[in-house]
Formats: structure tokens, sequence, C-alpha cells
């Protein structure tokens, strides 16, 4: 009866995060204030950066595409109680999957290229996740520690792909062939101008679909089900008949193949070849934007954008503002995680007990409910 | 002394005057009356009990006395001085300690170490140790609470680790103990040295409160009793003057009946068989061995014994939830394969329906909505949509169905499970594994914590099952359940079937005596080596 009163569902995925969000703004700009520019200037030039125009909007799509893909495969991880930190990892060596398809399907119309390319992006992103997944259903390995430990791997394994095998023996970069111009996905401002040089592309479709696909496998399907069971209660999941060590795999398969997608966006869509690190950190902030998302595909899409205008307004920032410089922004987007992500629950209990405050029947409804028992 | 408690036998100035005196104590959550306008005297060298359903503010009482909660109003005396007790160390520091129903001990320390942990005089552990261990010597004789001073927690029956607690208390000066249903873990012999050291604790002048649901402890224990009902205060009797029958309707406000009403058996053909079962637990020890034993249809077989003697791991693998098992289960003549991890599903599809130990550990995700708990383990029935799609729908109209049935309050398919009650999950539970009209019933503690009016409720069902021609397998601590319950009793100890008995002429005390693997079978086997329970 001493039950804390949870506080209600909209402040839990709105007003919480709002509030997190304005601390770490208003943190960032003591950052800026201490090295004596302005903050509200440097605000204004990351909102117009990020939303004023069209390329800006285009760039900040781009960056959120990527987040999306992966905030989504930590999301599908976390419900079944995984914490997939192999993001980075597995959309990575997903890009081996891309390209190949991509160069073996050179010269053919995107639209067949890019199906294909998705599935192989998708199996070798699994892969690289169901192998953690495997090795904590059968052996007792915990994803946590195998997934990092698969993220360095992946990179070792990258450098030598593309430098030993991927590469031209003609050039020096260390990077692939070039994808033909016809088997690239399309960027969006073939059909719309307004997205000026910006590389956003038809990924981002792809990113829309994954949002509502996982949507229904986790609350509408039976396999979502289990998947949630496993996360709250493996001892209940056990009880229900529900294989944990097959649903681990299965998960952490689906977590890695919705990562890997990340290489569709920037292997077919941006860079139209494979270059080394292309993933450029976006498995990590995939955590971050889970986190803020409460692992539901709305939030996730919303703080999908977030970050990738905090990304491309902070690349204006630096164009603008010189004092700021590149180091800078990386710290402010650092705040921006640290107090949205790692410290995401600081204000649960302040706000709890505001609610106990200004609502008392709400309040006394929950109490009622969870002491409703005397008349059985 | 007070006009508005007629019926209060107590309330006469005791001989050695009042330990505590609670006076209209009020405590609200909100809408919820927890307590209402509470009056309480207990009398200084007397036991008192304390009962009412859950829910009934017990729990809100006793933690306002030991310092949890603060009271909205009304005063409290300790030693007919106001106090207003704001923390637990200030409850202690008057005198009143408390033994919680889950010990709050550290495994892996000796008794005199948790004995002194947070009470050290100094920054240096020895003289603290030393101290406290010449004191304990005092109070070990003073109380007869014979502990080993230097026995690590863990590798201490359930009974001794109380008795620690009882310790504990005892060495920070309480005068006033309060026991939160300190049976609910023990044997019948353990809860019978722990009243006997009620009893010494009551000689030497000490105040005992003791809550429980267990009416059969209030008599033959307390002196006096105080009834609570929906956060009011009903009543405060002599033992000497009540029954069983007469606290059962005051605590639930109707008559209730306490005996099961139920024919005489009519076992048809084995519908489950156990032959020779191993089980190891998580940590690779065996459990149970080497079990066998049959349920046929129409009967209920009752399973006995002191928790963790195996019973648990036993339920586990009947019902496909353990692979590391070796034997046969044997279900409506098919054998079951117990490898993989998915065994209960393949049982629920041979007819078995399981009604677990733990609701709230294994048989409910207790974040999870009353619907979406109506289908735990029927999931991927074509009942709740076809192919990969879950619908919705049909699962929300068949909680809806459960909660009618089985009268699950409150009836809101959509509030989350952990907000019903212990009586309320435990017929959620129920409701789904018996709706499903399995063959065979495997239920364990059916009744644990839920409250009288859920008991009989329950039991009742259980019986109709068994009328219905299924084969049931009932697992409890509760000796009465089991013998009001079953038409065959087998007693387990030590992972071992010690012997089996017929309800209607085992007395208690022989069933108590194999409990504690005391029996012909068994004095040759090695399982009679001493009691070793741990929970």
């Amino acid at each position: 009866m001493s039950a804390r009163r949870p506080i209600p569902r909209w402040a839990d995925v709105a007003l919480l995060p709002a509030i997190n969000l304005l601390l770490a703004l208003i943190v960032s700009g003591l950052v800026v204030l201490f090295v004596g520019e302005n903050p509200f200037h440097a605000i204004q030039v990351i909102i117009y950066g990020a939303f004023g125009y069209g390329e800006g909007v285009g760039y900040t799509l781009y960056y959120a595409t990527n987040f999306i893909f992966t905030g989504l495969a930590v999301a599908v991880a976390a419900h079944a109680g995984l914490f997939n930190i192999g993001g980075d990892g597995q959309a990575y060596v997903a890009g081996l999957g891309a390209i190949v398809v991509a160069l073996a399907l050179d010269q053919t119309h995107w639209l067949i290229a890019m199906p294909l390319a998705v599935i192989a992006a998708g199996a070798v992103g699994g892969f690289w996740a169901f192998v953690p997944g495997w090795l904590q259903a059968k052996r007792g390995s915990h994803v946590v520690i195998t997934t990092i430990m698969f993220n360095f791997i992946a990179a070792a394994l990258m450098v030598y792909m593309v430098n030993r095998v991927l590469k031209p023996a003609s050039t020096m970069a260390p990077e692939s062939e070039t994808i033909d111009v016809a088997g690239r996905v399309p960027q969006l401002r073939q059909f719309f101008s307004f997205f000026g040089y910006s590389p956003v592309n038809l990924s981002i479709v792809i990113a829309i679909a994954a949002l509502i696909g996982v949507y229904i496998l986790i609350w509408h399907t039976k396999f979502g089900y289990a998947m949630r069971v496993l996360g709250q209660n493996p001892t209940a999941s056990r009880y229900a008949g529900i294989s944990n060590s097959r649903m681990i795999m299965i998960t952490m398969t689906i977590s890695g193949a919705l990562a890997g997608m990340v290489a569709i966006n920037e292997v077919m869509g941006v860079q139209n070849r494979l270059v080394l690190d292309f993933v450029a950190g976006a498995g990590f902030v995939g955590i971050a934007v889970a986190l803020m998302g409460r692992n539901h595909p709305i939030g996730i899409a919303l703080a999908a954008v977030l970050f990738g205008a905090l990304y491309q307004g902070g690349q204006e920032l630096q164009f603008v503002i010189p004092g700021i410089t590149r180091e800078m922004i990386v710290v402010i987007q650092a705040l921006v995680i640290l107090f949205t992500g790692a410290m995401e629950g600081l204000f649960r209990p302040a706000l709890e007990r505001a609610f106990m405050l200004f609502s008392p029947e709400q309040k006394a409804d929950a109490i009622a409910a969870s002491t409703a028992k005397t008349e059985s | 002394m007070n006009p508005q408690r007629p019926e209060t036998a107590a309330a006469s100035a005791p001989a050695n005057g009042w330990a505590i005196e609670l006076e209209q104590i009020n405590k609200r959550f909100g809408a919820v009356h927890a307590n209402k306008d509470i009056d309480l005297s207990i009398a200084r060298g007397t036991i008192h009990g304390i009962v009412g359903e859950n829910g009934a503010g017990k729990s809100t009482l006793m933690s306002i006395l030991y310092g949890f909660y603060t009271a909205d109003s009304g005063t409290i005396r300790v030693n007919g001085q106001v106090q207003s007790i704001t923390d637990s160390s200030h409850a202690l520091s008057l005198g009143i300690g408390m033994v919680h129903q889950h010990f709050m001990l550290v495994d892996n320390f000796s008794v005199l170490e948790n004995i002194v942990l947070g009470a050290e005089d100094s920054g240096f552990l020895k003289p603290s140790l030393d101290r406290a261990r010449k004191e304990l010597d005092r109070l070990e004789h003073e109380y007869d609470l014979e502990v080993d001073p230097d026995a690590i927690i863990e590798d201490i029956s359930v009974g001794q680790q109380q008795r620690v607690e009882i310790l504990k208390a005892l060495y920070r000066g309480a005068e006033t103990l309060i026991l939160d249903e300190p049976t609910g873990v023990l044997t019948p012999k353990e809860a019978d040295d722990l009243f006997r050291v009620l009893r010494t604790l009551r000689e030497q002048g000490k105040t005992v409160i003791l809550i429980t649901h267990k009416l059969r402890e209030i008599m033959a224990i307390t002196d006096s009793v105080s009834v609570m009902r929906q956060g009011q205060m009903v009543a405060t009797v002599r033992t000497s003057e009540t029954s069983p029958e007469q606290l059962a309707e005051l605590m639930v406000g109707r008559r209730v009946l306490l005996r099961v009403e139920k024919d005489q058996a009519k076992p048809g053909k084995t519908l489950l068989e156990v032959q020779n079962l191993v089980v190891k637990d998580d940590m690779g020890i065996t459990r149970v061995k080497d079990v066998s034993f049959a349920v046929r249809a129409g009967e209920i077989v009752g399973i006995a014994g002191v928790s963790g003697n195996g019973q648990s791991e036993l339920l586990e693998a009947v019902s496909g939830m353990r692979d590391q098992a070796s034997g046969n289960v044997i279900l409506n003549g098919d054998a079951l394969s117990l490898k993989g991890d998915d065994g209960a599903a393949r049982a629920r599809a041979a007819g078995l329906a399981h009604v677990p130990e733990d609701r709230q550990r294994m048989g409910l995700v207790t974040n999870f909505s009353e619907w979406e708990n109506a289908i735990l383990g029927y999931q991927n029935s074509s009942d709740y949509g076809q192919g990969p799609f879950l619908d919705i729908g049909a699962a929300k109209k068949r909680a809806a169905e459960h909660v009618k049935l089985f009268d699950v309050r409150p009836a809101n398919i959509n509030l989350k499970t952990s907000l019903f009650s212990g009586g309320n999950q435990q017929k959620i539970v129920l409701a789904r594994e018996m709706e499903r009209d399995p063959d065979v019933l495997v239920i364990g503690q059916p009744t644990r914590g839920v409250d009288i009016g859920a008991i009989e409720f329950i039991h009742n069902e259980i019986i109709k099952m068994r009328d219905e021609g299924k084969a049931i397998l009932l697992v409890s601590v509760e000796l009465d359940e089991i013998r009001s319950l079953a038409d065959r009793i087998i007693v387990m100890f030590d992972g071992v079937i010690v012997g089996e008995a017929d309800p209607a002429s085992a007395s208690e005390g022989e069933l108590g005596l194999m409990m504690a693997g005391i029996n012909d079978k068994a004095a040759a086997g090695p399982g009679a080596a001493g009691q070793e329970t741990k929970p």
C-alpha cells in the first residue's frame, strides 16, 4: 500500500523527455556561455540549421533515418529483455551484404537491387547479432559483453575486407568500387527539389515501414507477445512454454537486421560505395534514441528526428559561430545523450511526487485500484 | 475505559499496565482510508494477535507503530508516554522491535555479525563483537533461544534464522516485539518451538504482537486478539472467549465455511503418472530423488512437506518446466518429453494445466494488464488469432469471461495485474488454467497470501474440478489445506516420498513427523539425518 503511484502515460512519454531535453539545453547553454558565445544565438542557429530550410531538413531526416534503424534495433531487443549494444558493428558488417548485392547487380534498376540489398544487409547484420544471441542462449555469455566485443571484431573485419578484398587495385583510398547510378537508392531531391543537395533518400521509406512493422510485431503478433513476456519475466515465459533460448536468438537476429538497414541508407543511398567507418557511431546513438523513445516506434521516430536535428544543427553551428568548435558540438550532443538517455530517470521521483500533489483524485483512483481487495 | 468498544473485553486496565496504546489512529492514502479511527491497547506482558484479511490495514497500522508511516491523526502512547514515532530507529529506542515476514539478514555473515550489524559501538569490530557475544549468551539463556553465534546464516534452518531476527530485536533492547506472519515458512515443529519462545518472552515480561492469518495459531498462543476489517478495528476479544469461526466471521463480515465440504472421491483411470523422477535444480543439486506416484481421474493427491524439500522442483518437472530431469512423466498415457526449454507448451498440449506456486514470479507477468495475463501459456492457441497475429479482441473477450466467472475484482481487464490483490491475482491464474478444461491440473500453494473469503471460493473450484473427473495434483505447505482437500496425501522430505497417508485417518502429529523426515521408511534412508530445511 506504500506503492508509489506511477506518473500518467502522457507525462512519461512527453513531459519527462521534454524536461530532460530542456535541462540538457540549459547545461549546454552554460557551456556555450563559458566559451564566450551567446547561447540563445547558438540555439537559434541549431534550430534554423536543422529545420529552417529544405536542405537542412533533408540532412536532419538523413541522420534520423540511421537513428530510426539503430533505435528500433535496441528497442526490439529491449522488449525481450536483451541489451543489444552492438548496433554499430551489426550495421557496419551489414555494409558487406549491401555492397556485394549492389556491385553484383550493378547496372540493374534500383527497384530490383534495393530489395535484394535489404535482404542481404539484413541477413548479414542479423547474423552478426545472432551469434551473440546464440552465445547467450546456449552458453550463457551475456549479450551486453558479446555485442560490444563484436563491434571490435566488426571493425577489424571491415578494415580487412575493404582493404584486401573490396578495394579495386587501381585506387589508393580504402573503399570499394562505386555503385553505378542505376543501382543507387534514389535521393528524395529527385522528386522534391525542396531538399536541396541533402542526402536524404528513399531509405527513409524503409525506416517508416520498419517503424510500423516493429509496432505490429511487438503488440499485434504472438511472437511479440512471447518476446514481451520473456523481457518482463523469464520465469513466466518458461512457465508459458516459450522457448527462451529460441526467442533470444530470433530476437537478436531481428535486432541485428534492423541495425543492418543503416547500410542501405549509407552504402546505397549516400556514399554509393563501401567506405571505412560509415556507421559513424549511429549504433550508439540508437541506444539513446530507444531510451528516450521509451522503446515505442512513435517515441523512437521523434527521438531520431531530435538527434538528427542535433547532428545537422551542430554542423551548421560550427560554420556560423567559429568560436564553437567541432569538439564543442560533440560535447553538446553528449550532454543531450547524457540527460535524455543515461539519466532519463533523474526527474521521475520528483515528477511522481508532483503528480501526487496536484491530482489527488487520480492518486486516489490508483490506490483504490491497488487496494480494492477486501470485498473478494 | 472506552465507551465506543462495548465488545472490548481487554479494555479494563491490566495489572502490568499498557505497553502500547493507540488512540483514534487515522491514515489515508488518497481516498482510501487504510486505518480508520483505530483504538488498540496492548497490555504489557501479553501476546496479542492481530488478524484481518489482506488490505484490512494490519500492515499499515504496524508500520505506523514501527515508524515507517506517520499517522494523519491520533496518538500513540508507549508505556503511557505520548510519542510521535518518526522512524524505525526511533521505534527501537522506545523498545519496539519488529521481525519481518522476509528476514533482513545477510546470508554470508555469521549469526553474531548479523546481530551486531547496525549496532556497532565503534569503528572497530572486535570490541563490539566481544560485547555482543556476552550479551547474546545472556539472552540465549534467558529466553531459551539457542543459536550458534558463529554459524553462517545460509547454513542454518529457517527456524534458526527467525531466532536470529528475534535475538537481533532483543539485543537492541526491544520490550515489545511485532512478528509479521512468523510461521509461514516454518515446519509444525519449528512453529511449536517459536511458540515456546514467545511464551518464554511473555513470562519475562515482554509484550508480543503477532500478525497472522492462521486462526489456529491465534487460538493456540495469544491472550487477546484484535480483528481488523476494511481499515477498521472491528473487535478486540479475549482469546479464551472466542472461537475460530467467530474470528473468521468478524474478519470477512459474513459466515465462512472453514471446512471444505466434499463427497467421497470416485477415482477413475490414471491420467498422470510419474515414474522414477529425478530433478536437479539450477545449481545442479538433486532435489527430487527417484519419485514415483500416480494421480487418477477424479481424485486429488496432495503433496505435503515443509517448503524446500523438492516439491517445487517436482511441480516444475511434472509441468514440463525443467529439462534437468530424468525419469518419466506420463500424461494421458503419453510420455512427456522433458528435453528443451519449451516443455511447458508440450505439457499443456497434452492436457495439463499448471497453477504455479509463485504466481507473481511465474504465473503472471505483473507488469501486463489483466487481459494479457489471461492468455499466458495459451498465446499460440488459434483461439487468440490465426497465424502469427494476436487477436486482441478475442483475448479480451476471454479475459472478460474469466473475470466474470471467477468474480475477479476490480472487474477491469485493462488494469495492470500488479494492482490486483493476492487473492484476485490467484483467481486470474486459476480462471486461465481451469477454463481450458484440462485433464490434469497441477496446483502449487493454491491459497498462499489469499484472503479467507477467496480461499473458500478457490477450494470449492478445486473440488468442482475433481468432481468433473480431472486428476489433480496439489502441493501446499498448509497442512490444513492438504488435509481438507486431498483424497490421498503423499509426504515429501529431502526429495524423497517418505510416506503416504489417508487424510481421514492420519493425525496432524503423524503427518508432522513424516514432514520432518521421521518415518520408518525414511529412518533407514539417508534422508533422515536431520532437519536441513532451507527455503
